[in-house]
């Protein structure tokens, strides 16, 4: 009789078959959002919006390095001059005043729809001398220079008032008319491409492209790429260097991990055939877990690919157990029917103790994080239910590794000379307890960036670049919306009313809005309403110019130049095309969600009682009796809440799958004293893990806190072997064997992360890869020698 | 006039600043009247303090513009402009930085953005500390008088320069800096005079 094996292969094959063709349909993806948090709330939403769509996720920051002064200026302006005309760029900045002389022009041609400052009181006897006697008193300033040969056009000084409001605050340093760093050591370019920054592949041709023309304007400059650099910044190039540098980095250490531990179990085994067997768990937890994700998501990342096969690496341990526990009893019978195994139990218990650690990851804010632990989850439970289920039946008769009895002995007698550690061990683990309490404060990073996949020194670099353009890191926003782009600009006009008493006040130091550049067309209308006729201008003027040094009678182009805005059409965001008005409007004036956004940046004031740093709370008080529905965002404090939200989550997930797993021993093992045993050195090992981390200057992420959780769900397996009552009283020989190989696979999968330069994986790997090995250690120390506590039910 | 011309205007706003930042005071006498001998007696002032009444004389206007305040320089690099009158203002050189503080604005620029001016800034430092080598890379020096009443006329030679200034008249009287004269190319032209401050008139 074979039909019970017979059915459970076919079923088995069956499923490989249709988990085989879910696959084929399969969407895998790679752009890195799935690893950006969801956002709760509108400002936390409109902050990953910007991070990953807005105009700052657009930037490319170029320096270029070696070489003499002159060189690196002629590669900025060739490289400048090329990229200007290629599509793909929106914008091209290097200190060449391409856009200046448009930009002069129409500031200057509708300085009187621009100018805050008109109004029909400008236009009076009274409004007309004073404006003119200012322009003049300004005359006796260096600063009147500029102003000077405009008199006669501009006596009431309109362009000066556009001007001083258009001063961009910190700009970069120049040499020979184009940007350099402030060292001088570099040229510097601010590129702005035209693909979003979530489009990583249109992002990855922009910086190809601008690689390759960077290139050829070294050679067209008769110089060799050796003698001259390029450095290249900004969040398209880290997130499309992270995208490629995950997915290389999962892939090699995949590898690496991967031969080491088939390196191991060769060792172990001494048999090819139960290699392959003993894999066979992984694959098929890999193909379940894929098509989980994907039934699932929708969707599988690579990323959840590479490293959630990492995780249910500790599937190789059922297998582990399977071949080196059992003996030949435990293949096939004659009736083809298998008795469980001993140990079956124990790996029952340990699959749902790290059920319940992965769990937490599935309920994630973080999508990328819950395919993690639905690929995880599916994984181990296939791959448990074959080990239990199709493994033994695909033994081959008379199947048998090598006797690793020896070798057992060996280790127990090495535990039982452990014995005396006990208390040693409890006190490591108190002086790890207190170096954790003392260092409670500092020992969670509080930054969002500490979640960023870009490496350290890559961001030092961007930091040096964005400070050296004087890019400014802008804190504080305030965001209107409207249904329209006229109605929000007018909102973010009525917003800007308010924002000017806050600038007299000195509240903020000044601030940023769409509507600086184009007005809204009621503001302009009325700007426009305002201007006298040239009878009635021109009759005003000689009253306005009493006692001034200006006749009237030298104004004549002044009342030309009037006259003819009376009848200018309205300025359009067409109109601004091929200035950098333009780019300054599209930056801050965006479509979003079938309505528009207007983004009004605020700078702090650089002296007063608020220097360097704006009075948010005056801010906020003011927009709610002004402007209601005004986002105020505080960008940085923002990404902390939001961040340090995402940690509280972390912390309520893992206590939960902390908590489950306690009540799930407690369930199983029937008493308060196996739990506490079990989880002791599991406790004693985190903690341990935590105090070498503090101690290594490490603050920890989220990704720590989930890779403790890990410790706990992957450690509780070996520490249920030493569970005085599941198995004898100490584990027999060939189990700690077992044990020992199941645990250097697990060390090397996760150790190797480690040595990863992303950071994210990096984090997993110094944090679970200890804490296993710890797990089992302290596992093997405080088991108790003697025959188990009288009263224990037997299982 | 054209408003592309800006930045052009800039320099030459910049180089009257440069001009009107000289203002040495100090201690000095010689009876052997030469450029050399001037230069040597200015380079042994380190400070100095002084009041300042400026006109400029624009075509555009029927009157001189008059500004007043005072005048400071410390050796090895820093000026400072201190208008009172008519608008409060203030214009600091230090280094390489300019610092100029009108109203709540507050402007700053990097001198060796602008080459032209860096070149005419260096001169008027090197007038101050009486660095003579400097001074001659870029202008013709001319001096008459004598040590109690000396004019120095500094005539560009850089063509970039000549299209600015046409020529820059320093009087003085022995270490002492009476007044600067500044002939723009475009016809206007400012005269400041300048009185150290506890010096006899």
């Amino acid at each position: 009789m074979k039909r019970r094996p017979l059915a459970a292969l076919l079923l088995w094959l069956g499923l490989v078959i249709a988990s085989i063709a879910v696959i084929v349909q399969t969407r895998f993806t790679t752009d890195l959002s799935a690893f950006l948090p969801d956002a709760p709330t509108a400002e936390q939403r409109l902050l990953i919006d910007q991070l990953r769509d807005g105009m700052v996720s657009r930037l490319l920051l170029v320096g270029i390095e070696g070489g003499d002064p002159q060189t690196r200026a002629t590669v900025s302006r060739t490289l400048g001059e090329a990229l200007r005309d290629d599509p793909a760029f929106v914008s091209v900045a290097n200190g060449e005043a391409v856009h200046r002389e448009r930009d002069q022009k129409l500031l200057f041609e509708n300085r009187y729809l621009l100018s805050p400052a008109v109004n029909p009181e400008r236009f009076t006897e009274d409004g007309l001398h004073e404006a003119i006697a200012e322009s003049i008193d300004l005359l006796a300033s260096p600063v009147g220079m500029l102003t000077k040969s405009l008199l006669p056009r501009d006596p009431t000084g309109e362009l000066m008032q556009l001007l001083e409001r258009l001063d961009g605050g910190n700009r970069p340093a120049t040499a020979d008319g184009i940007w350099v760093s402030r060292d001088r050591s570099r040229a510097l370019l601010l590129a702005q491409t035209r693909a979003s920054g979530s489009d990583l592949d249109a992002q990855q041709a922009a910086i190809e492209t601008l690689r390759a023309t960077f290139l050829r304007a070294v050679v067209d400059a008769g110089k060799s790429p050796a003698e001259i650099r390029l450095l290249l910044t900004g969040p398209g190039v880290f997130a499309v260097a992270s995208r490629s540098g995950i997915q290389d980095e999962v892939g090699r250490l995949a590898i690496v991990s991967t031969s080491l531990i088939v390196a191991l179990l060769l060792f172990i085994y001494r048999s090819p055939t139960a290699l392959v067997l003993g894999l066979l768990p992984v694959a098929s937890g890999a193909l379940a877990g894929i098509v989980a994700v994907s039934l699932g998501f929708g969707s599988v990342h690579g990323i959840t690919l590479g490293f959630g096969t990492t995780l249910i690496g500790e599937a190789v341990d059922y297998a582990i157990y399977l071949f080196v526990q059992s003996d030949n009893k435990t293949s096939p019978q004659t009736d083809g029917s298998v008795a469980p195994p001993a140990f079956w139990p124990t790996i029952r218990l340990g699959v749902m103790t790290s059920i319940c650690g992965f769990a937490a990851l599935m309920f994630s804010g973080f999508p990328g994080l819950s395919q993690l632990g639905l690929y995880t989850i599916a994984g181990l439970i296939a791959a448990a239910l074959s080990t239990r289920f199709i493994l033994p039946h695909l033994l081959p008769p008379g199947f048998a590794i090598r006797d690793v009895t020896p070798f057992g002995e060996r280790l127990a007698a090495l535990v039982k000379a452990a014995h005396p550690l006990r208390r040693a061990l409890i006190v490591v683990a108190l002086i790890a307890a207190g170096i954790v309490w003392v260092q409670r404060d500092t020992v969670w990073n509080r930054e969002l960036s500490a979640l960023s996949p870009v490496p350290d020194a890559d961001q030092a670099l961007d930091m040096q670049l964005r400070s050296d353009l004087g890019a400014p890191d802008v804190r504080y926003m305030i965001v209107v919306r409207g249904e329209t782009p006229e109605a929000t600009l007018e909102a973010a006009e009525a917003v800007g009313t308010q924002l000017d008493g806050l600038v007299d006040d000195g509240a903020i130091g000044s601030y940023e809005s769409p509507g600086r550049y184009l007005p809204s067309q009621a503001r302009q209308a009325a700007r426009r309403a305002s201007l006298p006729d040239a009878g009635t201008l021109e009759h005003r003027l000689g009253p306005a110019t009493a006692g001034l040094p200006l006749p009237a009678a030298r104004l004549a182009p002044f009342i030309a130049d009037v006259e003819a805005a009376r009848s200018r059409p309205l300025l359009t965001r067409e109109a601004l095309a091929g200035t950098s008005f333009a780019l300054a409007v599209d930056s801050m004036l965006i479509a979003q969600n079938g309505g528009w956004s207007a983004l009004i940046p605020l700078r702090a004031p650089t002296t007063g009682p608020h220097a360097q740093s704006v009075d948010a709370d005056r801010v906020r008080t003011v927009l709610k009796q002004t402007a209601p529905d005004a986002l105020f965002i505080d960008m940085k404090g923002e990404s902390e809440r939001l961040y340090s939200g995402y940690l509280r989550e972390a912390a309520v997930l893992s206590c939960a799958g902390l908590v489950a797993i306690i009540v799930l021993l407690g369930f199983a093992l029937r008493h308060p004293m196996r739990v506490l045993q079990v989880l002791t050195p599991l406790a004693a090992a985190v903690l341990v893990v935590i105090a070498g981390l503090v101690t290594a200057g490490v603050s920890l992420t989220i990704l720590h806190l989930v890779g403790l959780l890990l410790i706990v769900a992957v450690g509780s397996n070996y520490a249920l072997f030493f569970d005085n009552d599941t198995v004898a009283s100490t584990p027999a020989p060939r189990t700690l064997a077992s044990l020992l190989f199941a645990n250097l696979t697990t060390v090397t999968g996760f150790g190797v992360l480690a040595f990863s330069s992303v950071p994210v994986l990096q984090a997993f790997g110094c944090t679970v890869g200890p804490g296993a090995i710890l797990a089992l250690i302290f596992s093997a120390v405080l088991v108790r020698p003697t025959c188990p506590a009288p009263g224990n039910p037997a299982r | 006039m054209s408003v592309v011309r800006f930045s052009r205007r800039l320099r030459s706003g910049l180089l009257a600043i440069w001009a009107l930042l000289a203002c040495p005071a100090g201690f000095a006498a010689s009876p052997d009247w030469t450029v050399d001998r001037l230069m040597q007696s200015l380079s042994h002032q380190t400070s100095g303090q002084a009041t300042f009444v400026e006109r400029k004389y624009l075509a555009v206007l029927d009157q001189p513009v008059e500004s007043s305040g005072e005048l400071r320089f410390r050796a090895p690099d820093r000026l400072e402009k201190i208008t009172l009158k008519p608008k409060p203002e203030s214009l600091v050189l230090e280094g390489n930085t300019v610092t100029v503080n009108r109203g709540k604005k507050q402007y700053v620029v990097q001198l060796s953005d602008y080459r032209e001016v860096a070149a005419f800034v260096d001169s008027i430092r090197a007038t101050l500390v009486g660095d003579r080598a400097t001074l001659e890379r870029t202008y013709a020096l001319h001096l008459a008088g004598n040590p109690d009443n000396w004019t120095l006329t500094l005539l560009p030679r850089d063509p970039r320069m000549a299209e600015l200034v046409l020529r820059i008249d320093i009087k003085g009287s022995r270490a002492q800096l009476r007044e600067i004269e500044i002939r723009q190319a475009d016809g206007d032209r400012s005269v400041m005079e300048i009185a150290a401050v506890g010096a006899a008139q």
